[in-house]
């Protein structure tokens, strides 16, 4: 099942797979619901190995077991009573991808909701465990339970629906505000995407990704092998240029970062190219020397073109927690920083760092990863984003 | 990296340091800080919530018996049980094995296994005179198999070549057959990130573990990672024989919750940290020291104070008097001295709350831990009173007596008498100061040898 989420197995089609699965997809049940919100917190609630033992089909939860779907290459299954409710595919394959495996505190709540009628503190309790083990924060997430208790006075409001209701009203301002699409100036030839962020969080991958995504729709894109420190990280993005049929340029490990991505802007306009990408080294943000370097990538670039970068990407892991905030700060202070793109949801952690981020620095959100192959990129929508955290 | 935390906790803790009890009501507000701090330090809820658990009840049960202020008792209960959760001993690599000793890399995708792996080889090569050879069995991430190369080729190590068409099994495998026909003391096997949900990524790194049956199975986590390091420590433990965990990227500003997280899921040691990029950036890891760092620089002034409320004053004036007289300073004196000292909480709790402690070379402070604070008295127990007062007769057949007759061995003994010995030469010292003076001033330096 899961490894539709994640298909390192180049040999096997995700595609056939799916459809093989979806014809087993089952219906919710009451006792899965306990089972799941039974589990223990720190346990990854959905263990993958359940789906092939025998279960009677009538306790799985179709939230468990329906793969979720490959963007755009696979149509994507909606369980039927879901469908009745309004649910729309893209929605649903969304917060398959992003709640797979861990969504029991998801469950727990909406358990929790459904036996409860009336707000206690054990709701709140409930509501601020969410949140928390989604990397909202402590601070963050007080706050949100504060408003959600405010606006539950002011009108008067006093039963478990209305709670939900105004906590996902509290979560989806928050994550709105972030929500802009990049949207590509074809008046710049090219248009500059600079890529920065910490050490190992995907920022070649997500290169890869929207090399491949802007490629398809059209445009002629060039990438600029910017990381000239780490071991391998110029073959990494060659091996991309290749799969994608997309021209790199590159020069040897060590050399000057800022003369790499200078050099290839003008070889992008020599070539008519509309998208340069380039790729940076990771970097922590405590590394002054680093961050200064990177100024410095934009100095030069700016010789090149004075209006570029014209999008300046920071790349943040999905698992980190409240260091985002950090990273985002610092970087932001190197670099003004006009997106964010959010990677590894995929996996179990649920990137509620976002509503912080939102909060304190409103830069906007891209995009999400939601997996290592190059067609794992995807257009951050709040709604889908804080349906995966509470849902 | 914990600097945030200490400044938290010990906010949370001036909260409480005017009143005088601790009770169900002032603890709460205290403990509620505390919880803050450690969530925003991002430690995974489970973990904080029996963190705060464990902190609640010692906090409330004995030791509130103790006449100490409840700040005091706080801290001391919170530090005691982040060296409990942390572990308390600094573990390397086991090297009880046939050679070569097989070291498997494990963990989520970018955490820092394939650097990880480089870093380990030089330090190993450097450090501990091993030949050493790595080979990588990840066959997906594009230029995987050239990164590990090239860092090998850094630090100098054997690379053994695999190649993305051959499966990770075949290539440990076929690696670990080289190893053993080169006579290489370890082989470092790197592999693929992967998601711990991911049920084909999970079962392929099993069946190579269980084909190469490696001798450490380290966990290689970032330590920003927030609270998915438990969901993700778990799913790895569960699946794999873990020895070990490797926090890398700690050279940033991150609060460490995920190695509190990680250790206490795991309960596998953490052993080593990365602390930059480079090949030398690899330092082995130390709970004890990060533990009572978190709660900042030592707090002498408590510490003082603790002891004067501790050490039963007539004992410390009889022994004050004695050494300003110049009476001889006995084994029975000793034995006094040393109970006390365990009355106060155990030796290294009270060292961890003096300034410039944690930097002390492991070598001295092993000679101070509790364990041998027991183990000494235990010997002096086992002696009869003319031994105490004339520890001079104690030779060859008596030492082995008092061994038998204490569970230990003639070497504590004489171990023993040893530190006897320097602590009656450093009471002449220090005579007339009396013992809180004696204290402070071993804040600074630590004589070697002394239990102090
Ligand atoms: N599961 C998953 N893995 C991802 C995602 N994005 C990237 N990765 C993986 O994360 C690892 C690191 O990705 P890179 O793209 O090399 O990261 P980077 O930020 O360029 O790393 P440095 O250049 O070393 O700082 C690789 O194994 C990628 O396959 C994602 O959205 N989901
Ligand atoms: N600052 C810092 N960077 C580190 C540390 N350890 C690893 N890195 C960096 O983190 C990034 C990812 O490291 P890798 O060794 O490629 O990670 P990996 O786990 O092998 O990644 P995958 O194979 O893609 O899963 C690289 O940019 C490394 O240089 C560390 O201790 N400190
Ligand atoms: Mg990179
Ligand atoms: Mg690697």
């Amino acid at each position: 099942m899961i490894n539709f989420f994640k298909k390192k197995n180049k040999n096997k089609t995700d595609k056939d797979k799916l459809k093989t699965d979806a014809v087993t997809e089952q219906v919710t049940s009451d006792a899965d619901a306990d089972a799941a919100a039974s589990k223990p917190a720190s346990q990854p609630a959905h263990d993958a190995g359940v789906m092939n033992q025998e279960i009677p089909i009538d306790a799985v939860d179709p939230k468990q077991t329906t793969p979720a779907a490959e963007p755009a290459e696979v149509e994507i299954v909606v369980p039927p009573e879901l469908l009745a409710q309004g649910v729309e595919p893209h929605q649903y394959q969304l917060s398959q991808q992003l709640s797979k495996t861990n969504d029991n505190f998801g469950k727990k709540m909406k358990q929790m909701l459904s036996l409860k009628k009336q707000i206690d503190e054990d709701l709140f309790e409930e509501l601020e465990t969410t949140l928390l083990m989604a990397d909202v924060g402590a601070t963050a997430t007080m706050e949100v339970i504060e408003k959600v208790r405010k606006s539950l006075k002011r009108r008067n409001l006093s039963d478990s629906d209305a709670v939900f209701d105004a906590l996902k009203a509290q979560l989806t301002e928050l994550a709105q505000v972030v929500e802009q699409p990049l949207i590509i100036d074809e008046s710049k030839q090219p248009f500059v995407i600079l890529v920065v962020g910490v050490n190992g969080v995907g920022k070649t991958t997500t290169i890869a990704k929207l090399a491949r995504k802007y490629k398809s729709m059209g445009k002629k894109v060039m990438l600029a092998a910017g990381d000239t420190f780490r071991a391998a990280a110029v073959e990494q993005l060659k091996t991309w240029g290749e799969r994608e049929d997309i021209p790199v340029m590159a020069q040897k490990t060590g050399a000057d970062s800022a003369s790499v991505i200078f050099d290839a802007m003008t070889s992008a306009k020599a070539h008519n190219m509309d998208v340069l990408i380039a790729d940076t080294a990771g970097r922590l943000h405590t590394q002054a020397n680093l961050m200064q370097e990177l100024e410095k990538i934009s100095r030069v670039i700016q010789k090149n073109d004075d209006t570029a970068p014209h999008e300046t990407l920071i790349v943040i892991d999905g698992g980190t927690g409240q260091n985002a905030i950090s990273q985002v700060r610092e970087f932001n202070k190197a670099n003004a920083l006009s997106g964010v793109v959010i990677t590894k949801l995929d996996g179990t952690p649920k990137g509620g760092v976002l509503f912080n981020l939102a909060a304190e620095f409103g830069i906007p959100v891209r995009f999400i990863g939601v997996g290592e192959k190059s067609t794992d990129l995807k257009s951050y929508k709040a709604a889908e984003f804080v349906d995966a955290i509470i849902d | 990296m914990f600097d945030n935390l200490t400044d938290r906790l010990s906010k949370s803790i001036q909260k409480i340091r005017g009143q005088a009890n601790l009770s169900e009501d002032n603890i709460k507000e205290a403990l509620r800080e505390v919880r803050v701090a450690l969530l925003e330090a991002d430690v995974a809820l489970p973990v904080v919530k029996s963190f705060i658990e464990d902190v609640r009840e010692r906090a409330l049960g004995t030791e509130v018996l103790t006449s100490l202020k409840p700040a005091q008792v706080l801290v001391k209960v919170v530090q005691e049980e982040l060296v409990k959760v942390l572990g308390e001993e600094t573990s390397g690599i086991n090297f009880n094995a046939q050679p070569p000793v097989v070291i498997l890399m494990a963990g989520l995708q970018g955490a820092g296994k394939t650097t990880t792996t480089g870093k380990l080889a030089k330090f190993l090569k450097e450090r501990e005179n091993k030949k050493v050879m790595v080979v990588s069995a990840d066959v997906y991430r594009p230029a995987a198999i050239e990164q590990l190369q090239t860092v090998a080729e850094q630090v100098g190590v054997e690379w053994f070549p695999s190649s993305v068409i051959d499966d990770p099994v075949t290539i440990g495998m076929t690696a670990l057959q080289a190893a053993k026909k080169g006579y290489f003391d370890v082989l470092i096997v790197d592999t693929a990130g992967r998601l711990a949900v991911d049920e084909a990524m999970m079962k392929e790194i099993k069946s190579l573990q269980n084909s190469i049956n490696p001798t450490e199975t380290l966990f290689v986590v970032d330590a920003m990672t927030g609270q998915d390091a438990a969901n993700t420590a778990k799913a790895f433990s569960d699946a794999l024989d873990l020895t070990g965990v490797v926090l890398t990227k700690v050279d940033g500003d991150a609060r460490g919750g995920a190695a509190l997280s990680v250790k206490n899921i795991t309960g596998k040691p953490i052993k080593f940290q990365g602390v930059g990029e480079k090949m030398e950036a690899l330092e082995p890891f130390h709970p004890d020291r990060i533990a009572s760092s978190i709660l900042g620089m030592g707090d002498v002034l408590s510490l003082v104070e603790e002891v004067e409320r501790k050490v039963d004053k007539k004992e410390a004036e009889k022994l004050a008097k004695k050494v300003a007289t110049g009476n001889k300073f006995t084994l029975e004196d000793f034995q006094s001295q040393l109970l006390q000292m365990q009355n106060m909480g155990g030796m290294s709790s009270m060292l961890d709350k003096l300034p410039g402690m944690s930097n002390l070379p492991d070598m001295v402070k092993d000679q101070v831990n509790d364990k041998s604070t027991g183990r000494m008295l235990a010997v002096i127990s086992s002696m009869t009173l003319k031994e105490k007062r004339y520890p001079q007769l104690i030779k060859g057949s008596r030492k082995r007596r008092i061994a038998n007759g204490s569970g230990t061995t003639i070497q504590d003994v004489s171990k023993l008498l040893k530190q006897y010995n320097q602590m009656q030469k450093m009471m002449r010292k220090f005579k007339g100061k009396g013992m809180m003076k004696m204290m402070q001033k071993l804040g600074g330096k630590l004589p070697g040898g002394m239990p102090f």
